[in-house]
Order: structure tokens, then C-alpha cells, then sequence
């Protein structure tokens, strides 16, 4: 399993460095970090989130979001008509709840549909592991610095640490 | 009738006024004829034009607010977008970025769609920014009431909430013919250029 302060040093030392959100249980122990290093700043919905973002690039900075998917749904207006249209990039750190139909019903659709929503949007993502942890986050910083793209990086269950069992 | 409808102004006159205040602040302008309005008024680098995603203008000068804490950022909005995105006075309250200006020109109707009518008669925005812990809000209609309180507020800690009563007149103006993505470098670039001449002093 990924430690989180892994997972945030390895983010922080990629270049990101402005962080923004709304919780979810598997992204809790990373939140759990930014919050420590006093760099995250909450937000109250995904949509804004994802605006708050684009207004920190707007300002110079590398941003990323963190959201649970079932949020994805409450951004996808904002990430198709202004982060890929003003080419604005953000890294999404989305965690797969409803992963192969294992999770509460209300994250099942979301949870199967997920990718192949990406997809038709034009996202390009991967699922974060841990011995692909470090080219992941190359990757989504080349994505964001070269392509000026929004991408997402999707998190199962059981990846990183958190703090609830 | 509305109390204040024989003295208001239009909101392009209300932008006018605005513009003649700003100096070089970043300017995040909401989604339809506002933007257009503005753009025909005073395009500038330092204009941010939306014109999509409605309800998130705030949230877009909140992050570049918090991201540059050495500029002043300005936001001009409008009811609709304020009704649609209201959590985000509830992070603007509790984050309190001393160097937001949030105006709401507030017509009452979603004018670009054909003046439906809007909540924000029956529910007064700037009571609900209050509640939400903006340092500064104040309602306005007279033209030189705003040059007065936006001079003010481009002057002092915010986070600050101007709310501008307007009519429903719509300005003949053009969809915004920029290109998003060169939109987005030139607004960069402005907001990165060398700084601030302070906003002029209130007379």
C-alpha cells in the first residue's frame, strides 16, 4: 500500500502546488496530509472545485482536485466548457468507488461507467498502483505542463493508505 | 415597481462606471451578455470572458485569489450565476481572501435567456453574503454610489460584495469572437505582468 506522505511528497516534488477538493473516504489519508502541510484548501462542490482550480492556473500555479467519482458527475459541465475549451489543465484525483459493482448501490453506475465516460470527454486517465506511482505523476505533470490538459488519475480502494479502516 | 427603478442603471452603464475605477486588477466576468457587454466596453488582457460553465465565476477569482495573494482580483457576476453557485459564498466566507471583490449585477432575471425572472427578488444576495462572513457588502443602484463603494472596496481588506441593482436592458453587443485557449495565455500573462499602479483614491 502507498503511504500517503508518499503520495503527496512525490505530487509536491512533480510541481503541483495547489490543492483543492471535496473528502472522500478513500482519499482521506491524502487529505489527511495536504491538510497537515497546510496546503489544501476545501471546497463545498466538485464543480467548484474544479473552478477554483482553473482560476489558481489563471494565477501560475499546477493544481490538482480531489474528489470521490460520484462528484465527477457535479464537475463534468465546468471540465467540458471551460477547462478543455480555454485549454485549462488541472490533475483530477478521482476515487473508483463502485469498482467492479463492489460498493454501496448509489456508486454503482458511476463506479462502471467511469472510464469510458472519460473517454468520450476526452480525459485521458490511469489508475493509480503503487510501482506505477512515480511514472504516473510524470505523466499527468507532462500532461497538465505540455498539453495544457485537464487528466485524471483514478484511485481504488486499498491503494493508499487512509484513516478509516 | 422596484424602489430603486427610476434611478437605476443599465448594467452596461453600471460596467462603464466600473471600468472607469479599474486600473490593471484581473477581472473574472461571468457568462453571457455580460461578458459580451464588457468586452465591447473595455476589452483588456486582464479580462477573463466565461462563456460557458455559469455559476462559477466566484469560484474562478477565489482560486486565482488564493493562488496571488499579491493581486486584487475582481469578479463581475450576476444573479443567477450567484443563485446557481451559492455554496461558493459559504468557501468565499470561510476562506476570507483579503483581496477578492465579488460584483453581482443583480437585473433580477436570467436576461440572456429572455428575462425570466430570478429568485434574487425574493431572496436579497447580499444578505446571504453577509450571513456568509464577507468582511464588506453593500447594495447600490446610483451611479455614483458605485463608483464610491467600489473605489472603497479595491481599496481595502475583502473579502468584499458589491451588489449593483441594474435594469434589464441588455446592451447590443457580440458574442465574444477571442479564442478560449489564446484567451487564457493573454489573461495569464496579464495577471503575471509588472504590478499594480494603486486604484485611484476615492474623491
Amino acid at each position: 500500500m502507498i503511504e500517503s506522505d508518499d503520495f503527496v511528497k512525490d505530487m509536491q516534488d512533480a510541481g503541483f502546488d495547489f490543492f483543492t477538493g471535496v473528502p472522500d473516504t478513500i482519499l482521506g489519508g491524502i487529505l489527511d496530509v495536504l491538510s497537515q502541510r497546510r496546503v489544501y484548501i476545501p471546497s463545498v462542490r466538485e464543480d467548484e472545485a474544479v473552478a477554483m482550480a482553473a482560476g489558481a492556473f489563471l494565477g501560475g500555479k499546477v493544481p490538482v482536485v480531489l474528489m470521490q467519482n460520484s462528484g465527477l458527475g457535479n464537475a463534468l459541465n465546468v471540465l467540458m466548457s471551460l477547462h478543455l475549451i480555454y485549454r485549462i489543465p488541472c490533475l483530477l484525483i478521482i476515487s473508483w468507488r463502485g469498482f467492479e459493482g463492489n460498493d454501496a448501490p448509489e456508486h454503482l453506475v458511476m463506479g462502471h461507467t467511469m472510464p469510458q465516460l472519460m473517454e468520450i470527454i476526452r480525459i485521458a486517465h490511469r489508475t493509480l498502483s503503487r510501482d506505477t506511482m512515480a511514472d504516473d505523476l510524470r505523466w499527468a505533470r507532462q500532461a497538465v505542463t505540455e498539453h495544457r490538459l485537464p487528466v485524471a488519475l483514478f484511485v481504488k480502494k486499498g491503494v493508499v493508505k487512509t484513516i478509516q479502516p | 415597481m422596484r424602489p430603486e427603478e427610476g434611478v437605476m442603471q443599465s448594467r452596461a452603464q453600471a460596467m462603464q462606471a466600473l471600468f472607469e475605477v479599474l486600473s490593471d486588477q484581473p477581472a473574472i466576468i461571468c457568462n453571457g451578455f455580460p461578458s459580451r457587454e464588457a468586452h465591447k466596453i473595455r476589452d483588456r488582457a486582464g479580462n477573463f470572458y466565461m462563456i460557458g460553465s455559469m455559476g462559477v465565476a466566484a469560484s474562478i477569482g477565489l482560486g486565482l485569489a488564493c493562488a496571488r495573494p499579491d493581486r486584487r482580483v475582481v469578479v463581475f457576476d450576476g444573479d443567477g450565476n450567484v443563485l446557481m453557485g451559492m455554496g461558493t459564498l459559504a468557501t468565499i466566507g470561510a476562506l476570507q481572501p483579503r483581496n477578492l471583490t465579488h460584483v453581482v449585477f443583480d437585473n433580477e432575471v436570467y436576461g440572456t435567456t429572455g428575462n425570466q425572472p430570478s429568485y434574487s427578488r425574493v431572496v436579497r444576495l447580499d444578505q446571504v453574503a453577509k450571513a456568509a462572513g464577507y468582511a464588506t457588502v453593500e447594495r447600490v443602484w446610483e451611479r455614483e454610489d458605485i463608483v464610491y463603494e467600489f473605489t472603497d472596496m479595491l481599496n481595502s481588506d475583502g473579502p468584499n460584495f458589491l451588489l449593483i441593482k441594474v435594469n434589464e436592458q441588455i446592451e447590443d453587443a457580440d458574442r465574444v469572437a477571442l479564442d478560449p485557449s489564446e484567451m487564457t495565455t493573454r489573461f495569464r500573462a496579464a495577471v503575471d505582468a509588472d504590478q499594480p499602479a494603486r486604484p485611484r483614491e476615492k474623491g
